[in-house]
């Protein structure tokens, strides 16, 4: 892996979080480069998901929520240089559990650009169409465009919000344990899309699934009680990392 | 084993009291209308208007008055109490000033009616010079409905996931299209909810009304807002202690015409609602 060479996509320095009295990440700094899966390991509570959050600043609605530490989209900084809504056609993000909105296929990926002000007949269907083919799910649905997304299975729905999520030609797609609800095979196929996105997308992956950050992750990242232990290449981590607390967690010692 | 179950047999057998004892009360009234009021229905006394002073012919402008009045008092209400309780539920911080409101909300339900009644008077007919009209009556429910409105609202705004609203702003919507777009068209059927249950309260209240647009009598029908007409439960209060010698049939039959109006708004409300929830 020549990783020396990609620019950092995203920069993140000093990142502190804290909802309340409660700290959930303390002082984290990290670089996310172009079109790396860069995976997010850790237990319960070790601030994975507040991270993911902060990247896209879905966590300011939270109420009491405190944030410190600069994150940098090329460059930009995402609290101050970046409107949020564009921060967030820029950087996706694709839930735990599949959400299909109670409408039609067609309408959940067309959501996005037509509140981006899309309007254009064709331009929408081009979307659906790449967009959905993208996802893999295209060849399953297209028959069925205007039949209600809630109706697909848990697996076509999650690969249907990936699809939404590609409709707005993201730069970087945060994946937030994507895989938590679903059986084997649907779980292969996200990965498949997650590898075939790799190519013009950036993506971050939070995992409670080691073996999943093992099998897709570029490098990958290890969190513990809301710091960051360590962050290498994925077959670093995964056969020699530095700290041994790492090793613990993977070998399955606590967790 | 058997004293358990003896137990549960008393325990689920007050339980099923306390439910019959709820139903009892309804089933008397609507039995006490229909056999009393029945005789009285006919074309005549739906549609004509009263002869030898109200004591026979037709009720319909009272009919009309509170078809009129329910309509009114919705249409003002309704968009209002949404918009309050979309302001409250989305935007509002929980500061000191939504507290208050919440509270004024609260108090407002608890006021009763006749002095919703006053406060009809003195603001809308003598300050704002509205008169005793549709206007001012229609008015004076709407306020009282509020709160209804509000709370069902937001309740409804509440029971819409969390998750569509975090897609939505995942996707770049801004707060007002998240609204617009993933909020509102799902908290519509429970929105509606409220309305109904205010159709029936402001169709049937008469205090409100007492003092802001109801009429006694009236030889013509109103065509314009700022008319007054005659309400079906005034009328029924009317029919029942000033004025002597009212066949007692007519009497219930108004109860029943009231009840049956009530009735048939809701079913039109229920079916525009269901229409919304299968539209997903």
């Amino acid at each position: 892996m020549n990783n020396q060479i990609c620019k950092a996509k995203i920069e993140v320095k000093n990142l502190t979080i804290h909802f309340g009295k409660v700290r959930a990440l303390h002082d984290l700094s990290l670089d996310v480069r172009a079109n790396e899966i860069l995976s997010v390991i850790g237990p319960a509570n070790s601030g994975k998901t507040s991270f993911l959050r902060s990247l896209n600043r879905l966590n300011d609605f939270e109420p009491h929520i405190r944030i410190s530490g600069s994150v940098r989209l090329d460059g930009l900084d995402i609290r101050t240089d970046i409107e949020a809504e564009d921060l967030r056609k820029r950087v996706g993000m694709i839930f735990a559990l599949p959400i299909p909105l109670p409408r039609s296929i067609y309408d959940n990926i067309t959501y996005g650009p037509r509140l981006a002000g899309l309007r254009d007949r064709a331009a929408l269907d081009r979307i659906v169409e790449d967009s959905l083919k993208a996802a893999f799910l295209w060849d399953e649905v297209k028959d069925r465009l205007r039949s209600s997304a809630q109706k697909l299975s848990g697996g076509q729905q999650q690969r249907l919000c990936i699809a939404r999520t590609l409709a707005l030609r993201p730069e970087v797609i945060l994946f937030d344990e994507p895989c938590s609800g679903l059986d084997p095979i649907s779980t292969a196929k996200v990965e498949e899309s997650m590898l075939e996105l790799r190519k013009d997308q950036t993506i971050v992956l939070v995992t409670n699934n080691t073996k999943q950050a093992a099998r897709v992750g570029t490098r990958t990242a290890f969190f513990l009680m809301g710091e960051l232990v360590e962050i290498d290449a994925t077959e670093k981590i995964f056969t020699a990392p530095r700290d041994p607390r790492t090793n613990d967690y993977i070998v399955g010692r606590f967790g | 084993m058997t004293n358990e179950g003896a137990r549960q047999r008393i325990g689920f057998g007050l339980l099923l009291a306390a439910t019959l004892l709820v139903v009892l009360p309804v089933l008397a009234i609507i039995v006490l209308i229909v056999t009393k009021g029945w005789s009285a229905l006919s074309l005549e006394f739906l549609f004509t208007m009263p002869r030898d002073g109200m004591r026979a012919g037709g009720i319909f402008p009272a009919i009309l008055g509170t078809f009129v009045l329910v309509l009114a008092s919705i249409s003002f209400a309704l968009p209002i109490g949404v918009m309050a309780a979309v302001y409250l539920s989305e935007y509002a911080k929980d500061n000191l000033l939504t507290r208050i409101i919440n509270l004024a909300i609260i108090n407002l339900a608890g006021v009763s009616s006749v002095v919703f009644g006053l406060f009809g008077l003195s603001l809308f007919v003598v300050f704002l010079r509205f008169g005793v009209s549709i206007l001012s009556g229609a008015l004076t429910l709407g306020i009282m409905t509020l709160p209804v409105i509000i709370t069902t609202t937001r309740e409804a705004l509440r029971a819409v996931p969390k998750s569509y609203r975090e897609v939505s702003f995942s996707l770049g919507a801004s707060r007002w299209q998240t609204i617009r777009h993933s909020v509102l068209p799902f908290a519509t059927p429970g929105i509606l909810t409220g309305a109904i249950l205010s159709i029936g309260r402001v169709a049937g209240e008469t205090a409100p009304i007492l003092f802001t647009v109801a009429a006694f009598y009236l030889p013509k029908l109103p065509h314009s807002l700022g008319d007054q007409v005659m309400a079906l439960p005034y009328h029924l209060y009317i029919a029942t202690t000033q004025i002597p010698g009212v066949p007692e049939n007519y009497r219930y039959g108004t109860a029943l015409v009231l009840v049956g109006l009530v009735l048939i708004m809701n079913i039109a409300a229920t079916r525009i609602r269901s229409r919304f929830r299968r539209k997903r």
